[in-house]
């Protein structure tokens, strides 16, 4: 991988795989044999199937937002190489540190659909008990983190947890998720400060997807890129990529294993595109020209994958279409179910803000216990 | 037991459960090889190394941040920031992310720590370093909030503070660092979080206060008991939750109550204990509740002994609230 960081311009969707950064998908469908992480056919087709099922996912959530049977949700719509793939590349001891766009990554690790599901419409079998807002999940036992609003906090968090585990002798590596948006934020900065001076094993990976909101990357940084930000602090920067699955896979599991080797961070921006809104609450054509959606869609990182699939007789149309149908049955069982399920019950709202209830939260809970919603909730 | 004052004791209790805890680390800045400005942690970084005694860079959102990874992962962070002034940078981290983990992921994940810092005034430092930001945490669901003011009681509050399974703001009353001196036993002892004590019994008035302020409002009852005023003087020692049931039990029995604390006045401490002390003894108070507190200004730097509600201010506000007639 590279060391060094490269400044290289942000990018055009032409120019998002250039000479000079990894890439290994081709416009043929052929592979760049000197980025490819030659992964077992089984791995490949692994990674492929992630990301259909993340983008049958997304189009059918954001459906269920327009009936208004669920109230948000942020999607990755062309972004699911780069979760995907960065996902794919930590290995089984390690951890992830959510932004709020990486669902895919959570399904991947196996967070069970149903769960993921249970936590969009808060229902009693949501994990947080319908204490957050829809894509906003926490998956402990899978090794993943707990997604919050605020920009940038989970970054310092991630160089926390890295060094802790460190510093108790063990290999594992923590990566954590941020849009180019949060690179402007302190914790951005501070993180990649703390890092670099406590040499924690952590990856910081920056989905540059082009847009924070309706801000474009180039109003967020005067920088030649967002990986140049790492030179400051002695962390290396390479971008990559990030529409390629399997050259972001190779990049990331390098800094992973240079990491777990005491190597210290590695900052990847990753390339791509947020081709849908910024969630179900935006609508992207008040800022941004619909040609540039369009050029950027013939990056998609879908099809590059299943061109090449297709190209060595890995995967068929047939196949292709075979398998969206079992993600959209699965999903649909997942919401059926999902919808049947109660509300968490009342007495839950005073439940973990702290270990043991304080004399103040028993008298709220019995207050509104004893108050005039108490009896028609279930 | 050796006489101390509240920074040995503690500088004792962090080096005895770092010797007890190994998943005990202290961060901040220049915590390790000088022991920090006011000398806390000194010894620290010479017993347990730079991995458990870390001088970060100077960001306080930093020290937090890579305080709730560590805590995240299992251990026992107890971050320091320099003075309470300096807090700001961290306030989202507290706020949004130390004070909610538990809530939010469902008990997932816990967040215990210990942020320990300097706070009060009276020590010629200005608005910047002797603010008192109680309340904004206080108002912070998921926060616990100590303030001891003696030796003693800040070795046992800190162990409970390092023990408990949720974080815990400890205010250390700057002012009285080294000014308040006390036995202090050897051996592990803790003093539980959520227990005021009653350092002075009295009938005719209730005074609520800590930290700092507490030995202004003994003086004071000292004072006004030459005058036939028989006060009791609660030493809240936790904030949060705050021990509700003594201040009602003192509040049954004297009738009055004045609440001093040097934070302002507006949206204080002070507004929640005189709130609590309506709602729940309403029919045996004989008098207004009063505050004595910090005025509504930046906190002053030449005037600071006009701005602090020292004893030349408690004396007549327990006078005029024990002497009261409706």
């Amino acid at each position: 991988m590279q060391t060094q960081t490269q400044v290289v311009p942000i990018r055009t969707p032409e120019q998002s795989s250039g000479d000079d950064i990894p890439t290994v998908l081709q416009p043929d469908g052929t592979l760049n044999e000197a980025h490819d992480p030659k992964l077992e056919l089984s791995e490949v087709l692994d990674l492929y199937k992630a990301m259909v099922r993340t983008r049958v996912i997304d189009g059918q959530l954001e459906r269920l937002q327009r009936q208004g049977r669920i109230g948000f949700h942020i999607g990755s719509l062309g972004e699911e190489a780069c979760i995907i793939g960065s996902a794919a590349a930590m290995r089984e001891q390690d951890w992830i540190f959510p932004c709020y766009r990486e669902f895919g990554a959570l399904l991947w690790r196996g967070f069970p659909l149903q769960s993921y599901v249970d936590n969009m419409y808060g229902n009693v079998d949501d994990v947080v008990q319908g204490r957050q807002m829809p894509d906003h999940y926490t998956g402990r036992p899978y090794r993943f983190g707990s997604v919050s609003s605020p920009i940038g906090t989970q970054i310092t968090q991630a160089v926390g947890f890295s060094w802790a585990a460190m510093s108790k002798g063990s290999d594992e590596v923590s990566s954590v998720y941020f849009g180019e948006g949060a690179t402007s934020s302190s914790e951005f900065h501070t993180g990649l400060n703390f890092g670099g001076v406590m040499n924690s094993p952590t990856i910081f990976l920056c989905r540059n997807n082009r847009w924070a909101i309706s801000v474009p990357s180039e109003k967020q940084t005067a920088s030649e890129s967002f990986a140049a930000k790492g030179i400051a602090y002695g962390v290396p920067g390479v971008q990559v990529d990030g529409n390629d699955v399997l050259a972001t896979y190779k990049v990331v599991r390098e800094a992973v294993e240079k990491a777990a080797k005491g190597g210290g961070p590695t900052l990847i921006e990753m390339l791509t595109y947020r081709v849908g809104g910024h969630s179900t609450s935006d609508d992207p054509r008040a800022y941004r020209v619909q040609d540039e959606v369009e050029r950027w869609r013939k990056t998609d990182p879908i099809l590059r994958m299943k061109l090449h699939l297709e190209k060595i007789d890995a995967w068929n149309e047939e196949q292709d279409e075979a398998f969206k149908k079992e993600c959209e049955a699965e999903l649909k069982a997942c919401i059926k179910a999902a919808e049947a399920k109660e509300k968490p019950p009342l007495e839950t709202m005073f439940d973990g803000v702290f270990a043991e209830k304080p004399w103040h939260l028993e008298e709220q809970q019995a207050e509104l216990l004893s108050g005039p919603r108490a009896k028609d909730h279930h | 037991m050796a006489e101390m004052n509240l920074v040995q004791a503690i500088n004792g209790a962090l080096a005895s459960e770092m010797r007890q805890n190994n998943d005990v680390v202290v961060l901040g800045e220049d915590v390790g090889k000088v022991g920090g400005v006011f000398r806390v942690t000194q010894g620290l970084y010479d017993e347990f190394g730079e991995n458990r005694v870390i001088d970060t860079p100077l960001a306080e959102g930093g020290i937090i941040g890579t305080a709730v990874g560590m805590a995240l992962y299992g251990l026992r962070p107890v971050p320091e920031i320099q003075f309470a002034d300096f807090i700001f940078p961290a306030f989202d981290q507290i706020v949004s992310e130390v004070a909610k983990f538990r809530y939010r992921s469902g008990g997932e994940y816990t967040c215990p720590m210990v942020i320990r810092t300097p706070v009060g005034g009276g020590i010629r430092g200005g608005h910047y370093h002797s603010q008192s930001p109680e309340s904004l945490f206080i108002h912070t669901a998921g926060l616990k909030v100590v303030c001891p003011s003696n030796p003693y009681d800040a070795k046992g509050l800190l162990l409970s503070a390092i023990r408990d399974d949720d974080p815990v703001l400890f205010f250390e009353p700057k002012r009285v660092y080294r000014a308040v001196k006390a036995e202090v036993p050897e051996e592990d002892y803790t003093i539980p979080i959520g227990k005021a004590k009653v350092v002075r019994e009295g009938n005719d008035v209730t005074v609520v206060a800590w930290g700092a302020m507490l030995f202004e409002a003994l003086a004071s009852a000292t004072e006004v008991a030459e005058q036939g005023v028989d006060a009791e003087v609660i030493d809240l020692r936790t904030l949060w939750p705050v021990d509700i049931d003594s201040i009602v039990e003192s509040v049954k029995k004297t009738g009055r109550l004045v609440i001093v604390h040097e934070a302002p006045k507006a949206c204080g401490f002070g507004a929640e204990l005189l709130s609590l002390a309506v709602e729940k003894c309403f029919v045996h108070l004989e008098a207004p509740p009063v505050r004595v507190t910090g005025w509504d200004t930046p906190f002053p730097y030449t005037l600071e002994m006009e701005y602090l509600p020292l004893q030349h201010r408690i004396t007549p506000a327990l006078l005029e609230t024990a002497q009261y007639v409706p």
